[in-house]
């Protein structure tokens, strides 16, 4: 029985390492409110972060997620409160708000990946392209300030944030099926394979019979998706959406999945792998908040030599390969 | 939108009017100069501007006003020189994106002999302008610390939201921390929350998780005190008494008018000052009354008696 490589293990020690540190420096860091807050909180970064991981591991980018979602979420408040009048306050608007989401974030996604597949034009330019897009249009929107969702329609719309199954809250529960159903897809599937066969070389897996041109547009829809379905978690929170919503948002989920072990330049992806890397972000900054030991301001340099630790582990794998 | 709209608007009017009355005396034009709505506070300030160069065309025949906002401080430089070069304009009403990058071309166009209006960020060159309108960032942190010292006579543990660090910050907090010296309250910890909602959100409930016990919040800003009341909410605590905010959303004016006890007060930090450099340069070019100086415009606290007068519902703010 060997050992499995340091690629492996190095995310799950970080992990179980800033979870004892954050028990010892805390008693409150494993209660059960700690724990959901962070887990809850980690729910838009994480869904989104698995999409992320299919585009990379296809060998693709997509910088525009963090506006998309909150391009999304000010289209979403806007129709439902436009059809309030009609529709009144009730499962009907919520399934409407919902049904927005899902149908935006697609046509979001099927349009960064039409652009890159169909034109050939770099993941990198088209998606710093429809970043600067989505961010301006929900400036628009707001005209400035901020899309708030109608006062009745957030208190009914609220539980789908804060409450949940058996104390474990909504956020949570559908991070968890995303995770499962993305673990699932990438490594027990054939698009999961004709991800990395695409991400690994285009050319090959063109000639191995593999549709390369559907396969990445596929995963930049599906990132698309799971970025509605994080946004319809994130209006009810606070009921609104500002130009500052999902700021560097697209950073956050690269920098997870990285530290998951999926390859930046394509070819390997590991999604119970971005959900370690989700967990461990998002454990700084509440350890950080939850002490006076560190100033918060260290917060990204902390994330920073994590990221950086986790590529060097990378390249371990690769020597060993 | 309607800042188009009054540009086209003023554009037509000068073409028409031929920048001269029939008799005989000359039209004056007076640039003003903003960054645009990418946040609350500067969405109010776009709309306060809109509004008042509407009125002041009806109330002044002998003026014409161009607007323009900027999203980033070049092309505000660039606004700046069309306005000279195709406006000539009398007067510019100027909140500087950056003191740095708008100093040269403002300086142009004060040595150009028009009059100059600052608002809110000054300058790097001290001199330059004839006016300057600004808030009172000390003010802001003395009266918010007076209001937690006069709401909890008996002092308390009280949390702080720091906006984006910044100079404009630190005045804020180094004045309230003064203000609230050897008043029995205690801060038990100041973080960033960025004058934002999910940032503030994130931060109230790690301060919830890590304190049993916060008597009340100094939230600074309105947009944090909305992320800050919705994890009180969630948390279900009921130890917190009240959440200062700041700068007067409408939002929030409107619970203190209604008496919400989590929101007793509000301290102003008004938008709508551009209005008032607008006026006074408009004043200044209209009139004899001297305007030249500095107009400091205090922050208020604004509590349910005097909320109503606050309270700019048509405001995107």
């Amino acid at each position: 029985m060997r050992l499995p490589s340091m690629s492996v293990l190095g995310p799950i020690i970080a992990l179980v390492v800033l979870l004892i540190i954050g028990a010892m420096l805390n008693s409150n860091f494993l209660s059960a409110a700690n724990i959901t807050n962070v887990l809850a909180r980690s729910a838009f970064i994480g869904i989104i972060a698995v999409g992320m991981t299919f585009v990379i591991t296809a060998g693709g980018l997509d910088l525009s997620v963090g506006s998309m979602a909150a391009f999304i979420a000010g289209l979403m408040i806007l129709v439902m409160n436009a059809a309030l009048p009609s529709l009144g306050i009730g499962i009907p608007i919520i399934l409407l708000g919902m049904l927005t989401a899902i149908i935006a974030g697609m046509l979001a996604g099927l349009l960064n990946g039409f652009l890159i597949t169909t034109l050939g034009i770099e993941a990198f330019i088209v998606t710093l392209g429809s970043m600067g897009i989505y961010r301006s249009l929900v400036t628009w929107l707001a005209d400035g300030g901020t899309l708030s969702l109608d006062f009745g329609l957030r208190t009914f719309y609220r539980p789908v944030y804060f409450d949940g199954i058996l104390g474990i809250s909504w956020p949570i529960i559908v991070f968890a099926g995303v995770v499962i159903i993305g673990e699932i897809i990438m490594s027990r599937t054939t698009y999961g394979r004709h991800c990395a066969a695409t991400g690994s070389n285009e050319h090959v897996a063109h000639y191995s019979n593999v549709n390369v041109r559907r396969t990445r547009l596929i995963s930049y829809a599906a990132l698309g998706i799971l970025v509605g379905i994080a946004t319809i978690m994130y209006v009810p929170r606070l009921g609104s959406a500002s130009a500052s919503t999902g700021v560097l948002w697209e950073l956050e989920a690269i920098a997870a999945v990285i530290i998951g072990g999926t390859v930046l330049k394509g070819g390997f992806g590991r999604v119970w792998g971005t959900v370690i890397g989700v967990l461990i972000l998002s454990l700084i900054g509440n350890i950080l908040n939850l002490t006076d030991f560190v100033s918060p301001y260290l917060n990204g340099a902390i994330q920073g030599v994590i990221i950086i630790l986790a590529v060097i582990l990378q390249r371990e794998r690769k020597a060993a390969s | 939108m309607k800042f188009t709209k009054t540009f086209i608007a003023a554009a037509l009017a000068s073409a028409v009017s031929g920048a001269a009355f029939a008799d005989g005396h000359e039209v004056k034009v007076i640039g003003v100069s903003i960054p645009a709505a990418t946040h609350g506070w500067a969405g109010g300030m776009n709309f306060h501007a809109a509004e008042t160069v509407e009125r002041l065309e009806e109330v002044y025949p002998g003026l014409d006003f161009v607007l323009a906002t900027a999203s980033d401080p070049g092309k505000q430089v660039n606004d700046i020189e069309d306005m000279v070069a195709t406006r000539n304009i009398d007067a510019l009403v100027v909140l500087p994106f950056e003191s740095d990058p708008l100093t040269p071309p403002v300086q142009a166009v004060a040595d150009s002999g028009a009059w100059v209006t600052v608002v809110d960020r000054g300058l790097s060159v001290a001199g330059i302008e004839d006016l300057y309108v600004a808030g009172d960032n000390t003010g802001f942190g003395t009266v918010s610390g007076d209001y937690m010292v006069s709401k909890m006579p008996d002092g308390g543990d009280i949390v702080v939201f720091r906006g984006i660090p910044t100079t404009i910050d630190n005045e804020r907090v180094d004045a309230f921390t003064a203000a609230i010296e050897g008043s029995g309250i205690n801060v038990l910890d100041m973080e960033h929350g960025n004058w934002n909602r999910d940032d503030s959100f994130t931060v109230m409930q790690d301060f919830l998780s890590k304190y049993d016990n916060i008597d009340a919040v100094w939230a600074s800003d309105d947009d944090m005190a909305i992320g800050v009341l919705a994890a009180i909410e969630a948390a279900g605590r009921d130890d917190v008494q009240f959440v200062l905010g700041g700068a007067g959303m409408k939002e929030m004016i409107k619970r203190t008018a209604d008496g919400d006890a989590m929101i007793p007060a509000n301290v102003t930090y008004p938008p709508s000052m551009i209005a008032t450099a607008i006026e006074l340069t408009a004043v200044g070019l209209t009139s004899n009354a001297p305007v030249s100086g500095d107009f400091v415009i205090g922050s208020v606290l604004i509590t349910q008696e005097n909320a109503m007068d606050f309270y700019y519902p048509d405001s995107p703010f």
